[in-house]
């Protein structure tokens, strides 16, 4: 469970989150949906303690991500926008590094990283360098690395951009499986259509605030556009004219 | 496993799996500077012996003018040749460095001679150009004792003592001893210590911070479960670790190598046995950690890989700079240099090289003096890493 109230987020001039609200519940996948430069990242960053708010709270299972980051990180999994591999050590070492930092045991490490290669079906490459992979093979392996310690919360920035259908497919049925066990998923994207595929709550969000926090249904209704490219480009309008 | 040392262990086994950046860093600096130095000393050998004895050259204008001053060089090994045209090509060769030094002498240089009034010789020479000074200050000192020698004849056969023209006697007496002569020459050994080490490191020092941002490794590494301090202790012990066995085989390699130069023929005993190469490892690895610290702090500072590199480059000068202040200004070693890192370890390491005697006090203010410099520059990298902009 992921609950974020009234976040404020500058950077020098730039005003990037103004008062951000929303909460994303176990078992459930929530989509952060914002046109470049919405705030998106920056708001992932504030949940995985990378940075601090300038005011409001985050709690990740009740651990608050300013005073008590480590047990918020313990709680997390997050897949950053790129996957940051080591690109010298093969798949199967890049899991383990992750796993070893997580503080796993000794005898523990070897099973569960066999177990995750399993589950992603990453098997025929596990033993590769990261060097040469293709970007749906580095996006699994990330992925991978960052379910390693077993998380309650799963934190995605982007993790669709730039893979092929087949890609983007088995890394969907990945996403749901976890969401079936319970996973609390948060999961940044500009696409409206991917989010309408996966999510069964939507934060649109421009210019660092929540424009409207919906189901798919909710949200085609509160804007009155069937199409739901239209209904995100007119959440946006909504904001603007606040 | 503490997170440290999982860190320590990864960036170690990262790294070895670099080829090419350890080959630099391991292998090139240790077999370039030992080769370099080697070829240094050898210059140095050939030098000093060269100009004491061996026979040079001196192209003189008008040699049939004065034959007796001839015989006279020719006595002091100096071997007449036949020299330019005249006066203005003597100027212009000299001038173009085809000459160190040219010997004019005048048509009426022995009817002055004969009629006692000064006779001049001139000696075209390039006051700037060093190269050719041994020469050149052996035409010079051959052409003063000629001088000596006729004036004593000349006293002489007016019943004068010649003795009467040298109230002074000047006695040269070079007190420094074969080994303090080496110490000289091998106190370039530590320069030559302190890069390998630092160069050991550098890539590392590089890879693990400018080189994780750059790669984007380090967002999902700091949203991991893991304190800072934990990953900025490992990747500067890791770095330790490269920058100690860089300097080991630096030591190694010199040990081997110096074992082929002929020191006697300068007059030298330098000690570098492997007990002095082992000790000289141990007084230095605490330096590692001082240089580990400096660049993983200089690299958490810059924004990508390639301005990490280029502000190294510069970088790995910094911890040299006191060492190169005691020398460019000559002042004395003094008991409060102890505590400065790395001038303690290379003052301590000329003495162990030329044999003296080296204080127990001084070597454990150097190390402890050095570690302390090494955990604070590790703090402040903590505290660096503490920082947001650090995610560039």
């Amino acid at each position: 469970m992921i609950r974020v109230e009234g976040i404020h987020k500058s950077f020098g001039e730039v005003h990037a989150v103004r008062g951000l609200s929303f909460a994303a519940h176990d078992g459930k996948i929530t989509g952060l949906l914002g046109p470049n430069g919405a705030g998106k990242s920056t708001t992932l960053r504030v949940l995985c303690t990378l940075l601090k708010p300038d005011r409001g709270t985050a709690t990740i299972d009740g651990a608050d991500v300013v005073t008590d980051g480590l047990s918020a990180r313990r709680k997390i999994g997050s897949l950053p926008h790129g996957s940051g591999l080591y690109p010298r050590l093969t798949a199967r070492e890049n899991i383990a590094y992750y796993a070893r930092l997580c503080g796993l045991d000794r005898d523990e490490i070897a099973d569960r990283v066999e177990e995750i290669i399993k589950t992603l079906d990453i098997g025929d490459f596990a033993d590769r360098r990261a060097k040469g992979f293709s970007h749906g093979q580095r996006t699994k392996t990330a992925l991978g690395r960052a379910l390693v310690h077993d998380p309650q919360n799963l934190i995605l920035d982007e993790p669709t951009t730039g893979l092929d259908v087949m890609a983007t497919r088995s890394l969907r049925e990945l996403i749901a499986k976890l969401k079936a066990e319970g996973c609390c998923v948060l999961f940044s994207s500009h696409v409206m259509q991917e989010v309408a595929a996966l999510c069964d709550d939507i934060c649109i969000i421009a210019h660092g605030k929540i424009a409207i926090h919906d189901s798919v249904d909710g949200i085609r209704e509160r804007t009155g556009r069937e199409d739901l490219e239209e209904a995100f480009v007119k959440a946006i309008a909504m904001v603007e004219d606040e | 496993m503490r997170a440290f040392l999982v860190v320590f262990m990864k960036e170690i086994i990262d790294n070895l799996r670099d080829r090419r950046s350890l080959l630099t860093a391991l292998l090139g600096m240790p077999i370039a500077f030992p080769v370099l130095f080697v070829v240094l000393i050898s210059f140095q050998i050939e030098r000093n012996i060269d100009s004491a004895e061996e026979l040079i050259e001196l192209p003189v204008i008008g040699a049939e003018h004065a034959p007796n001053l001839m015989r006279y060089l020719e006595s002091r090994n100096i071997d007449i040749v036949a020299g330019p045209a005249d006066g203005a090509a003597a100027a212009e060769a000299v001038q173009a460095g085809e000459q160190d030094v040219v010997l004019l002498i005048p048509g009426d240089f022995s009817e002055e001679l004969a009629d006692m009034i000064p006779a001049t010789v001139e000696l075209y020479l390039d006051q700037a150009n060093t190269s050719g000074g041994a020469d050149i200050g052996r035409v010079r000192d051959a052409l003063f004792g000629y001088n000596q020698t006729l004036a004593g004849i000349r006293l002489s056969a007016r019943g004068v003592n010649p003795m009467l023209l040298r109230p002074l006697n000047i006695d040269h007496i070079d007190v420094s001893t074969p080994s303090g002569r080496a110490a000289i020459l091998l106190g370039m050994l530590s320069y030559f210590f302190l890069f390998a080490l630092l160069m050991g490191g550098m890539y590392l020092a590089i890879d693990a911070t400018a080189g994780e941002r750059e790669r984007g490794s380090l967002e999902p590494l700091l949203s991991l479960p893991v304190t800072r301090a934990h990953l900025i202790v490992g990747k500067i012990a890791a770095t330790c670790v490269f920058m100690s066995t860089a300097l080991a085989l630096c030591l190694l390699s010199f040990f081997f190598s110096l074992q082929f130069m002929p020191f006697e023929q300068l007059g030298m005993t330098p000690n570098f046995s492997l007990i002095v190469a082992f000790a000289a490892f141990l007084l230095l690895c605490p330096f590692a950690l001082v240089s580990a610290a400096l660049m993983t702090l200089f690299a958490s500072f810059t924004k990508s890989y390639k301005e990490a590199q280029t502000w190294l480059g510069v970088g790995v000068l910094i911890p040299t700079m006191p060492i190169l202040f005691v020398s460019i200004l000559q002042v004395q070693p003094r008991f409060e240099f102890m505590f400065i890192p790395p001038l303690s370890q290379h003052l301590i390491l000329v003495d162990m090289i030329s044999n003296e005697p080296v204080s127990i006090l001084n070597i454990a203010i150097s190390v402890v003096s050095t570690l302390a410099l090494g955990a604070i520059l590790t703090w402040v990298c903590v505290r660096l890493y503490h920082r947001e902009a650090l995610l560039g």
